[in-house]
């Protein structure tokens, strides 16, 4: 994926657990759209609403720390994010995003220098830019480059099985 | 004229010679019980529209949580949070976790010839042990609370002369449903269900209880029963003695009065959506059921769990029913543990809590949902009393509700398959 | 050159000599676990991915345990959904409230050593204690694998943890994991196995075992795993193969780092608000104030856990306006403790005891809390906002510290807990 796009960014702290993305008790809710509203809000309550399509989150380091409930990138993706950028992430979340779709680059430099509301510009497989400076990224393996590229894991296995 | 017994409790706390039904009184209150339900509001109120707060009588107060324990919310917890800080700085009786608030009454407080303000509906109960209990709001509460004392209109009585003995596999929950069923919600409107009769001595101090705590279902602002030796017995165990025994007058006058045959009642249900509609078990059989609740103020006893326990002994619970287990108290827990009944509703697959409303209040513990069917040994079952509005909740005695949890349908004991 | 554990298991299972850290590789599942809270989920993406079958109905398990007994309305949804889906795909492994997932994996017989398991929960780690690879998994990976009862994964590099010597009579293996946890940090192993090895190891029950093999992805682990020995074939009812016997790290396999503890170094510890790795010795927090205290959950809820307890409780009352909520692992461990008079000891001491499942620790009901409190729990998580809200805090401890806390109402270190 040749791909660059500029977003507005979001910065979060060391080890955002799953509950924080999305609190237990919300997850008897119905749907992703039910849910996506209290995102985030132990910590700032205030964050889910102000998110717009295209923005990224960048945050720290072990990122989706905690539960293996798979809400927590798919609300990350319901609200818009284009990309979590993070200095790392834990590994179920990182599975569950690569499952959804949702996008994860890591780097381990890039959030000491952004503030709320700063712009940069991803340039995804190589790095990203932000107040001229480069931060070096990497592709993901093949693998789940495939998965991505088939538009998720649920799309992959309809392919398998003859759908669509 | 003679006095009921009502009259008499009322008029001792009225500090009078005598009073008649339709008079008002000023009363002293003995005791004065609060939960979790509504304490918070009472205090909230007592900071906030008192010009000067102030408690009469703290020995008189007790508070209880029973409504939502465990927590089921970080409201809850602040409610609870409130009236245990208030009940501490003020060294209020204060049980937390110990059992439904009737229960915990029953054991530890209430004696014969006491008048009693509950800020809850089933504060009738402590009749069966002749005590005068109503239930209040937290309004007529926190008055209680801070005067000793409350107005009272005094009520008519409606008078039940029970005979003879419940049949084999038919109990007081039966008898109580058919008596509501038969002068109906409203049937006692303000009035005294007062129970006597030669019946009364086939009946222990758990029926006794079972059929005081309903008598707000049929409207009444109390029940009352005379203190014989089986209730003199249950007194002396706990180490309490009465403030006083009072019977009603030969010459009393009573608005009705009926006269029930105890041997004639049979197993009964109450149908969705009301407590007054009563039919005979057999006539609600093979409704297919989610959930069976044995518990609650109503029939969380010994004698309950020891009916349960054996229809349920070397069978399973249905796998698609969910049956809770509640006892009432701390107590009835451990007594139940102590006979190995725990242990027989934890091998048939019942789900068993801590002494809490739990189901019967159906705010946070085995709420039912959508379409579901629950049978209950609670005290009600308005639209919507166990969860989702779309439910229905049918009322019956323990054993009923446990055949029916074994057979996953409305049952009764004696035709449950081995 | 000799391999780690979990390179052996990946290798068995794949058919391959060996495997290395790094490798991509399919590997064939032994069981999955799913659970009530994401049944809906994992049954909607299954469906939508167009299957029709599950690959092998007796490899899947389903246990209600979040929402046992349910607390809000449309909880029961999950039920309808989950018996719905059981029963159109043949799945008779059901466990409607029997207790918490992880408990009954092993309790109920489903991971043997050497399996390969993945459940829909992150504390899937837990079968590791009986040699197994075991692994959370989010429902549309599940959803996958009950089509084709294979999954992609990475092998992963081990961690070595040795501990030695014998554990001071007030510290549990609760203790040394948050000691671990708090030395590593949350992300310390993140991506690696957690292999446990050295004499206290030996020494301790499976159930001791369980609870360090629970909590291991609290510092990111993949998985955790012990050797199967003796005490795993009574815990299993089994008899080991040799190849089961030969799951040990061997002598000359590679490892990204090694850790070792002397046991008698240990102290009993606290994970303090609101972090994992928060770590300090109870000693130093001795004295703060609490409101509650909560013994259960997948880590610390066993019939040893539920005894430890007793021992410290019998004969004495919680400290008044304290409440100590007791939730039981499973429905045999809660008839274990009626037999042998635990529960009677815990009752009387005033615990507020409820029924096999969850409870707190998931932090939907069961002794929810608010501002300003604080609760000293046996658990796994005290993230912000866990049990109540943001400003509740949660001192995770062991059985013991809990008890003891319990009693005096103050965080208090245990004197002694040995059964």
């Amino acid at each position: 994926m040749a791909e660059t796009f500029t977003a507005r960014v979001w910065v979060l702290g060391d080890d955002i657990d799953t509950d924080i993305i999305i609190p237990t008790e919300y997850l008897a809710l119905k749907t992703i759209d039910d849910m996506k509203q209290y995102a985030f809000s132990p910590l700032c309550p205030e964050l889910a609403a102000q998110i717009r399509p295209g923005d990224v989150i960048v945050a720290g380091k072990n990122f989706g720390c905690g539960s293996s409930r798979e809400q927590a990138p798919e609300i990350i993706k319901a609200l818009g994010i284009r990309c979590v950028i993070a200095k790392s992430f834990a590994r179920i979340f990182f599975r569950n995003a690569i499952n959804n779709g949702l996008l994860l680059v890591e780097n381990p430099t890039l959030r000491d220098a952004v503030s709320e509301g700063d712009e940069v510009q991803v340039e995804l497989g190589r790095a990203i830019l932000h107040q001229g400076k480069e931060y070096r990224i990497a592709s993901l393996p093949q693998n789940l480059r495939d998965i991505i590229n088939a538009g998720g894991l649920v799309k992959a296995m309809r392919r398998r099985n003859g759908l669509d | 004229m003679g006095m009921t017994m009502a009259e008499k409790i009322i008029a001792s706390a009225a500090g009078v010679e005598s009073v008649r039904a339709g008079d008002i009184h000023t009363v002293e209150l003995d005791r004065l019980m609060s939960n979790d339900g509504t304490t918070h509001l009472t205090i909230d109120m007592y900071h906030q529209k008192l010009k000067h707060p102030r408690i009469a009588d703290i020995r008189k107060l007790v508070w209880i949580i029973d409504h939502n324990i465990p927590a089921d919310s970080p409201k809850t917890a602040a409610s609870h949070k409130k009236m245990r800080d208030f009940a501490r700085a003020h060294e209020i009786d204060f049980w937390e976790g110990k059992g439904v608030c009737h229960q915990i009454m029953m054991e530890n407080y209430v004696r014969p010839g006491e008048l009693i303000f509950g800020a809850d509906s089933h504060t009738c109960t402590y009749g069966a042990l002749g005590a005068f209990g109503t239930g209040v709001g937290c309004t007529d509460y926190l008055y209680a609370m801070v005067t000793g004392k409350s107005w009272l209109l005094v009520p008519e009585t409606i008078r039940f002369n029970l005979k003879g003995k419940l049949p084999e596999g038919v109990y007081a929950r039966d008898l109580i449903l058919t008596i509501i069923g038969k002068i109906g919600a409203n049937g006692a409107n303000y009035k005294v269900m007062e129970f006597v009769g030669e019946g009364m001595k086939s009946l222990a101090m758990d029926d006794r209880i079972a059929i005081c705590n309903l008598c707000v279902e049929a409207g009444a602002k109390t029940a009352l029963m005379e203190v014989d030796e089986i209730a003199m017995e249950y007194l002396k165990a706990r180490g309490r003695e009465p403030k006083v025994s009072v019977q009603s007058d030969a010459d009393a006058v009573f608005t009705e009065e009926y006269t029930f045959d105890l041997c004639q009642i049979v197993s009964i249900v109450a149908k969705p959506d009301f407590v007054d509609a009563v039919v005979p078990a057999e006539e609600a059989l093979g409704v297919k059921i989610d959930e069976a609740f044995l518990g609650s103020c109503n029939n969380g006893r010994l004698s309950d769990l020891r009916v349960g326990a054996m229809i349920l002994k070397g069978r399973k619970v249905h796998p698609h029913v969910r049956f809770l287990v509640v006892p009432a108290s701390q107590e009835v827990y451990e007594a139940a543990l102590a006979e190995g009944l725990i242990g027989i509703f934890m091998e048939a697959g019942a789900i068993v809590m801590n002494p809490n409303c739990s189901v019967c209040w159906g705010s946070c513990q085995g709420v039912i949902g959508a379409g579901e069917v629950l049978i209950s040994t609670g005290t009600r079952n308005f639209k919507g009393r166990a969860g989702h509005p779309d439910s229905k909740v049918y009322l019956a005695s323990a054993a009923t509700v446990t055949a029916s949890a074994a057979a996953g349908e409305i049952m009764t004991a004696d035709r449950l398959k081995a | 050159m000799g391999q780690t554990i979990i390179e052996k298991i990946i290798a068995r299972n794949t058919g391959m000599d060996t495997v290395k850290p790094g490798d991509i590789v399919t590997v064939q599942v032994d069981r999955v676990m799913i659970h009530d809270i994401f049944i809906p989920f994992v049954a909607e993406k299954f469906e939508e991915m167009g299957f029709t079958k599950i690959w092998d109905p007796d490899k899947a398990v389903l246990i209600y345990d979040h929402l046992v007994p349910a607390s809000q309305v449309e909880d029961t949804r999950h039920f309808r959904i989950g018996d719905a889906f059981a029963e159109k795909y043949g799945m008779n492994n059901v466990h409607r409230s029997d207790g918490i997932c992880h408990q009954l994996m092993t309790e109920a017989g489903y991971v043997k050593p050497g399996n390969v398991v993945f459940g829909t929960d992150s504390h899937t780690t837990t079968y590791g204690c009986v040699g197994a690879f075991s692994s959370g998994i989010g429902y549309t990976e599940m959803a996958s694998i009950l089509g084709t009862g294979t999954m992609w994964i990475k092998v992963p590099e081990t961690i070595r943890v040795v501990i030695e010597g014998t554990l001071p009579s007030n510290v549990t293996s609760k203790d040394m994991i948050l000691r671990l946890i708090g030395d590593l940090g949350a992300d310390g192993a993140t991506y690696r196995a957690l292999e446990f090895a050295g004499d206290t190891v030996e020494a301790m029950s499976v159930s001791s075992r369980m609870t360090m093999a629970n909590m291991a992805v609290e510092c990111g682990a993949k998985c955790a795993l012990f050797t199967p020995d003796e005490k795993t074939e009574e815990y299993c009812g089994i008899s080991l193969t040799d190849a089961e016997r030969g799951l040990v790290g061997d002598a000359d396999a590679a490892y990204c780092r090694e850790i070792r503890y002397q046991a008698e170094e240990l102290v009993p510890v606290l994970a303090c608000p609101s972090q994992v790795d928060h770590i300090e010795p109870v000693s130093k927090l001795a004295g703060t104030k609490i409101d509650q205290v909560f013994i259960g959950s997948c880590t610390n809820g066993r019939l040893e856990d539920l005894m430890m307890a007793a021992s410290i409780l019998k004969g004495k009352r919680v400290a008044p306006y304290v409440k100590l909520i007791v939730t039981p692992a499973s429905r045999l461990i809660y008839q274990q403790a009626v037999g042998n008079g635990t529960m009677e000891i815990l009752s009387k001491a005033g615990a507020v005891i409820t029924h096999p499942g969850c409870g707190l620790c998931c932090g939907r009901t069961g002794g929810i809390l608010s501002d300003g409190e604080r609760v000293v729990a046996t658990n796994n998580r005290n993230f912000l906002g866990r049990m109540g809200t943001s400003k509740v805090e949660i001192y995770l401890a062991s059985p013991a510290t809990a008890a003891a806390s319990a009693l005096t109402g103050t965080i208090m270190e245990p004197e002694a807990c040995r059964l």
